[in-house]
């Protein structure tokens, strides 16, 4: 393991030093492009959602998935997250008229990791009222930052599958089945490497990936449910701390030859006879 | 050995993205194949209520119909449709009679669209409302193959056959495995139809959709048959043990139970060193249940040590409560390499408990479902630090390193000074 670590590293770092200039700057830009994108991007989504873990649809940060439903139905999406994203999902739930319903009624948004944990809000209106004439209600819940890794014991959010709950937690009995339309899209932001802790998965938390690896790519259906990022799994060993650690370096070594040269005063040493 | 699996996993990726590239339709089609084409029932009420001219200004009969030309008209190819009719035959008093009328009006299989049309046609409002029967029937219909399994009811009404309350009809059809899903619509109902229909919904994990106009009518049954032909992953079903010893031994894969309130289900897993074990647990709520629940998941050894737990809580409606756990199997020792692999090999024994609890007047048989996902996989990397390959990152870091690096230079310069006129004066 430690082999491999070192020799990523060093690989890693050549591959830094290289083409630390050309790579960093051609990544900034595309990073920054895709998660400018996802907000105001409002590409369709899927038009339809799940009704249970099993049968959650695949929807992409960026995308805005929608489904029409009944009061009560429990709405499932999934979507992958990878190392050091930041996720926010919204929700617009549309109510039916009001002229049909009987009171007011609270809506929840809950977000499961790829292990059907409850991942934690760190802000948004995770469950939010609507009173009786309310036409529609917006949810929304913001992640904590996805990490390469984490302890088993930790519930810390980590790469993978997150489903996406939406349901009516509170509502008149006669109100049940009226016909809602719900709206949900996500977005990611990229924390860099502030986030980057060091061990990794080696896979991500997508349900039966192990399987999948085993049976080859490709055969079984399950895949279409899980879901990779547009532009794959990282893997959580590249972070921005290579280009910091590097640049560092750089720059201590320069500081060291201007330190070196300050000792030698300008020209030849005084005391010194001239040659010749 | 791990750079081994790298090697191999680079290979493997590199095919993949060479098979992928070169026969990208090879893959997308093979996915089908394997899978038995959705099976999905309607039922309809044709009970005497269906006379009522409520929905848009005709009878509910009549928008039923044209939904259901509507429905026939864009069933996907792939799903095997048949319809069933409730009370559309017997006219009479007889309650006996009323409550046995049922029968299949188009069988289930490859669709003829003129003639399920031409059958749906033919119907009138006639009888009583078995709804319990007719589940029953729609069941029996379905049966056989490993086929998706779904029911549409629809009606107008509540159960007229008391005993046999269809509720409890649809959660033993639930409890029997076969992955059925019964989703009900309710034309224009009165509180006892959709307390009823709700609770065949809920039993059976479908969706419930009270309807006033005959566009929702149509456009639900085409999304809920659209939905049966969604591809899904079809669970294993399995029964958990009272203790570790004995428990049954799974592999990855996905998996069903039952488990009553408060009662406690093992499973045993084999997870090799230098595997990851992973495993989420759901526990459904199908019937009316208390409002505060929790469930449970623990890994133990074979000898009871606890080795991490996933647990949740919850309060309110929900339709479920799940957690999951994580546990990575250390990578052996240098001292039992190879001869002792199999050795090496533990059994991990998971236990699955909920706190479900329900009122007094709920059914507690059969247990509520249980959903377990198990999954094998490689170990993680070891963290060896808390940043990532032990980097640093920020200003500190580069002022910190700037100043080591000055303060080496100006020292390497003195010394080399000291050094040369040292040289010189002797």
């Amino acid at each position: 393991m430690r082999t491999v670590r070192i020799l990523t590293a060093a690989a890693l770092a050549a591959a830094g030093l290289l083409g630390t200039a050309g790579a960093a700057l051609a990544d900034t830009p595309s990073a920054g492009a895709s998660t400018s994108a996802s907000p105001g991007g409002k590409d369709s989504g899927p038009t339809e959602a799940g009704t249970g873990f099993r049968t959650a649809t695949a929807i992409q940060p960026g995308r805005r998935a929608t489904a029409d439903a009944s009061t009560g139905d429990y709405l499932y999406w999934v979507l992958p997250l990878d190392s050091g994203q930041r996720a926010t999902v919204k929700a617009t739930v549309k109510l039916p008229p009001a002229a049909n319903r009987h009171g007011a009624s609270a809506w929840q948004l809950d977000v499961y990791d790829g292990l059907r944990r409850r991942q934690a809000c760190t802000y948004g209106t995770q469950q939010a009222a609507a009173a009786k004439e309310a036409a529609s209600v917006e949810l929304s819940c913001t992640l904590r930052t996805v990490r390469p890794g984490a302890e088993p014991w930790a519930n810390d959010p980590l790469p993978g599958s997150y489903y996406v709950r939406l349901t009516v937690v509170g509502v008149a009995q006669e109100d049940l089945g009226l016909p809602v339309r719900a709206e949900v899209e996500a977005s990611t932001r990229d924390t860099g490497g502030a986030f980057a802790v060091d061990g990794a998965l080696a896979k991500p938390l997508v349900p039966g990936i192990g399987k999948t690896a085993q049976a080859g790519p490709g055969t079984p259906a399950q895949q279409a449910a899980a879901g990779e990022p547009a532009d794959g799994w990282s893997g959580g060993r590249w972070s921005d701390r290579w280009i910091w650690t590097a640049a560092g370096g750089i720059l201590g070594a320069l500081a060291g030859i201007f330190g070196y040269s300050l000792t030698r005063g300008r020209g030849r040493p005084s005391g010194v006879p001239p040659r010749g | 050995m791990i750079t081994r699996k790298w090697v191999a996993a680079g290979a493997c990726g590199l095919l993949a993205t060479l098979a992928v590239g070169l026969f990208p339709a090879n893959a997308a089609a093979g996915e089908p194949v394997a899978k038995e084409s959705p099976k999905v029932e309607l039922v309809l009420d044709v009970s005497g209520s269906m006379r009522a001219t409520d929905i848009d200004g005709k009878s509910r009969m009549a928008a039923a119909k044209q939904a259901f030309n509507e429905v026939l008209d864009a069933t996907p190819d792939e799903v095997r449709l048949g319809i069933r009719t409730l009370g559309a035959t017997y006219p009479g008093d007889d309650r006996q009679l009323g409550c046995k009328d049922t029968k299949q009006l188009y069988p289930v299989g490859k669709l003829d669209r003129t003639e399920a049309k031409t059958a749906v046609a033919t119907l009138a409002p006639t009888g009583w409302t078995p709804i319990g029967p007719a589940l029953l029937g729609a069941a029996d219909d379905l049966k056989g193959g490993d086929a998706t399994r779904r029911i549409v009811l629809i009606t107008d009404g509540e159960d007229t056959c008391a005993p046999l309350d269809p509720c409890e009809v649809a959660r033993d059809i639930a409890a029997q495995g076969i992955h059925l899903v019964i989703d009900t619509l309710g034309l224009v109902p009165d509180a006892k139809t959709r307390n009823q229909l709700i609770c065949i919904a809920e039993a059976t994990g479908g969706t419930y959709t009270s309807v006033q106009h005959t566009a929702e009518l149509s456009g639900r049954v085409k999304q809920l048959v659209d939905r049966a032909a969604t591809p899904v992953v079809t669970p294993v079903a399995t029964e958990g043990a009272k203790q570790c010893a004995g428990a049954p031994q799974l592999g990855a894969g996905l998996y069903t139970d039952r488990e009553a309130f408060g009662e406690h289900r093992w499973y045993r897993v084999d997870v090799k060193p230098g595997q990851e074990l992973r495993a989420s647990v759901s526990v459904a709520a199908d019937r009316a249940v208390n409002n505060d629940y929790g469930v449970m998941l623990r890994a133990t050894t074979v000898h009871g040590r606890e080795i991490v737990r996933g647990s949740e809580a919850g309060d309110g409606r929900t339709d479920m409560i799940s957690t999951g756990l994580r546990y990575p199997k250390a990578e052996a020792d240098g001292s039992d390499k190879d001869g002792d692999a199999k050795a090496a090999v533990e059994t991990v024994c998971l236990q699955v408990s909920n706190s479900f609890s329900a009122p007094a007047s709920v059914k507690t048989t059969p247990g509520l479902p249980v959903e377990l996902t198990i999954d094998v996989v490689d170990g993680p990397d070891d963290a060896s630090d808390a940043a990532s390959f032990g980097l640093g990152r920020g200003w500190w870091l580069i002022g910190v390193l700037v100043l080591a690096g000055l303060v080496a230079g100006v020292l390497w310069g003195w010394i080399s000074r000291w050094r040369i006129s040292v040289w010189r004066t002797n």
